[in-house]
């Protein structure tokens, strides 16, 4: 019998060590073996513990340490009866109503096996990718209709194709796992759980674009995911998927790991060249474009950690396979984190189109509170506040923007009927200013005016003359910024104002 | 510090690597360092200060014997995170980027642990916990001894 208990930050957040020492401790006597495995992302159920017998599993949880023994016992004698029996774990509703295919492995197996990566269809992309010309794997990408998961969905494919036409002695892949935007942990739970799917993705973008160094820019909140990482690449390397003469392919490309130093506008791909580059982490005006002139001045691939990873499945399944997926311009599937006030708080993982409404009824089970949901911020601290009339709008990145919101990297924040909007309103200004780079003056001193006018706006000075000032002021940000964390702060704060109007007074 | 300095000094872009390492080997960047990091990655001290002091992970004095950092971000706003920071605050009768006068903890803030299905959340040295009122905060605030 072979017992799964993940090893993921928010497992172990709530107690998987110790149910996992709790396992171990009886593993010979009861002739079990132990193995650590990602999340699959369904943490009302975490620490979820997962028994294998004959090849099918089957899941309890949310167990604690103080429940294994007698789950173990039960186990014995056939445990469907049990108080945290969940069922086959391919039968749970949550999990198989579910498309995933960049999250299909997650909580398969050890993370760092690279036999249960290959077993699990792992390094097929790689494979494929080795064999084709360059230009045709970009192609491929171009064709699977992929768009930037970071946020600002840009097409893949056509930041492949300017870096692959751009001649230079040297080029990067650089992989952007600075995950800032609260409500966000796919990227986290990816690394954690599936990293060589990572690296497999970097290494197909290497190889598209003639790049041989890559560097992962990951956050220094995350230390789990940074010891996954290190391990992972030493072990690819080993194996010869990464390194010099990848597979005899004749092609090199190697990995580093970089860590940020908590700066949210380390996430913006140039202040994020900047710091890998050794210094502030200050935007840049673009052009020059990253793809022509990015780290140290050479051509360099910036993509999110999702849009690398959905790279392999696009190479091993094929551009229509991938295509097939999604509504309208948006193609392939669609990670949401469902975070907050949920009760069902997770990752799932869809085809672009559903509502939000849907998916938060079909899988956030309701506040944790108790209480009704009055907003759902999406797309992280640059995003907007949707009251309950907006949830109807299709999950796709042109129908949330036409609605004035954004789809950015999926966080979905649930509050319940105690939020305050002017507090929230207040936040997104106080976070802009702590965390501009400071390069223009509209977002490093309107962030700070922003604050103060929300205060009096709260405090009840003059409310109508201030909200307009505070109107011009959004205008301001939103038309002289020279990147989104100025340009976008607005989001938040103008629909605060707009739908929940009765905080403001 | 000098094998650090050997180590990083010939990496592109090596000065975040080794502002990170010495922030481990010794808790904190010293400012009488600055000099030094400056020769080797061959910067003004003017430009190290301006990158130790850009990044809120840098900390120019050495911090109490763990660090508790609590997110502030909105997912865990909306699970009360608020109270939580008020509650850290009065119980250890200290400001965010403060230490107890015991020397125990330093207090700061964090924007977002990648925990957000499981607010509130904190760290503590490099353990993330989920779910964290106040009570849990203290219990766990108590079995750091020392
Ligand atoms: C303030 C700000 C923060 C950002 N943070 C992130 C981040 O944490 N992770 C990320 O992948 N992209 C982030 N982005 C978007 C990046 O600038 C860039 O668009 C992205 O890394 C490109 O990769 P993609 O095309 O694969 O999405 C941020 C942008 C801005 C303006
Ligand atoms: S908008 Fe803000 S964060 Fe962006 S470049 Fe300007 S000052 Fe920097």
């Amino acid at each position: 019998m072979r017992i799964y208990v993940p090893s993921d930050t928010t497992a172990v957040a709530l107690g998987a060590d110790a149910v996992a020492a709790a396992v171990q401790a009886e593993a010979q006597r009861r002739g079990l073996e132990l193995v650590r495995n990602g999340s699959r992302g369904m943490f009302a159920v975490e620490p979820l513990v997962e028994v294998e017998v004959q090849g099918l599993r089957t899941a309890y949880g949310p167990v604690s340490a103080g429940d294994v023994s007698g789950l173990l016992d039960a186990l014995e004698s056939g445990a469907d009866q049990h108080a945290l029996f969940l069922g086959p774990v391919a039968d749970i509703p949550w999990l198989a109503s579910q498309q995933r295919l960049t999250f299909a492995r997650a909580g398969e197996g050890d993370p760092l096996c690279l036999d249960t990566y290959r077993t699990l269809g792992g390094f097929a992309g790689l494979e494929t990718a080795l064999q084709m010309a360059p230009v045709a794997v970009v192609a491929a990408v171009t064709d699977s209709g992929l768009r930037g998961r970071g946020g600002a969905a840009f097409p893949a494919g056509i930041k492949w194709q300017t870096v692959l036409d751009t001649p230079a002695s040297q080029k990067y892949i650089v992989c952007n796992a600075d995950e800032g935007d609260s409500g966000t942990f796919a990227d986290r739970l990816l690394l954690e759980a599936d990293p060589y799917q990572l690296l497999e993705g970097m290494a197909i973008a290497g190889v598209a674009v003639g790049a041989t160094l890559g560097y992962i820019y990951l956050r220094s909140e995350y230390p789990l995911a940074l010891r996954v990482l290190q391990d992972a690449i030493s072990r690819a390397t080993a194996a010869g998927y990464l390194g010099d003469d990848i597979r005899g392919s004749g092609r090199n490309f190697h990995v580093e790991v970089r860590l940020g130093a908590g700066a949210y506008i380390c996430g913006e791909e140039t202040a994020l060249l900047e710091s890998l580059e050794g210094r502030r982490g200050v935007v840049r005006a673009k052009p020059p474009l990253p793809a022509i002139e990015g780290l140290f001045g050479l051509p360099t691939v910036v993509n999110n950690v999702l849009t690398l990873a959905a790279v392999t499945t696009v190479l091993a399944q094929g551009a229509p396979y991938y295509r097939d997926f999604g509504s309208g311009r948006s193609r392939g599937t669609l990670t949401l984190q469902l975070a907050g006030n949920v009760r069902q708080g997770g990752l799932v993982e869809i085809p672009f189109g559903a509502t939000l409404r849907e998916v938060v009824d079909e899988y956030a089970g309701g506040t944790f509170s108790g209480r009704p949901m009055r907003a759902i911020q999406v797309g992280g601290p640059l995003g907007a506040y949707l009251p309950e009339g907006q949830w109807d709008i299709p999950l796709d990145y042109e129908a949330f923007a036409a609605a004035g919101a954004m789809l950015g990297h999926g966080g979905v924040v649930v509050f319940d009927d105690t939020v305050d909007m002017s507090a929230q309103a207040r936040f997104a200004m106080a976070f802009c200013v702590e965390e501009s780079c400071g390069k223009c003056t509209p977002c490093r001193i309107g962030a700070i005016r922003g604050v103060e006018v929300i205060d009096k706006i709260i405090a009840r000075e003059a409310p109508q003359e201030n909200t307009a000032l505070l109107q011009d002021l959004c205008d301001t940000m939103e038309q002289g910024s020279l990147c989104a964390m100025g340009g976008l702060t607005p989001n938040p704060v103008r629909s605060a104002l707009e739908y929940f109007p009765e905080d403001f007074v | 510090m000098a094998p650090l300095l050997e180590v990083y000094r010939s990496q592109p872009g090596g000065l975040l690597p080794l502002l990170h390492a010495v922030q481990q080997a010794l808790g904190y960047i010293p400012p009488e360092a600055i000099p030094d990091i400056a020769r080797a990655m061959n910067l003004s001290r003017a430009e190290v200060h301006g990158v130790i002091s850009f990044y809120h992970d840098f900390r120019a004095e050495p911090a109490g014997r763990h660090t508790l950092q609590i997110c502030r971000a909105e997912a865990c706003q909306a699970m009360g995170s608020r109270d939580l920071e008020n509650h850290a605050r009065r119980s250890l009768a200290i400001d965010f980027g403060e230490t107890t006068a015991d020397g125990a903890v330093t207090l700061e803030p964090v924007y977002c642990l990648g925990n957000c299905a499981c607010s509130p959340s904190v760290r503590i040295d490099d353990c993330v916990y989920a779910r964290v009122d106040p009570a849990r905060l203290d219990a766990l605030l108590a079995e750091l001894g020392d």
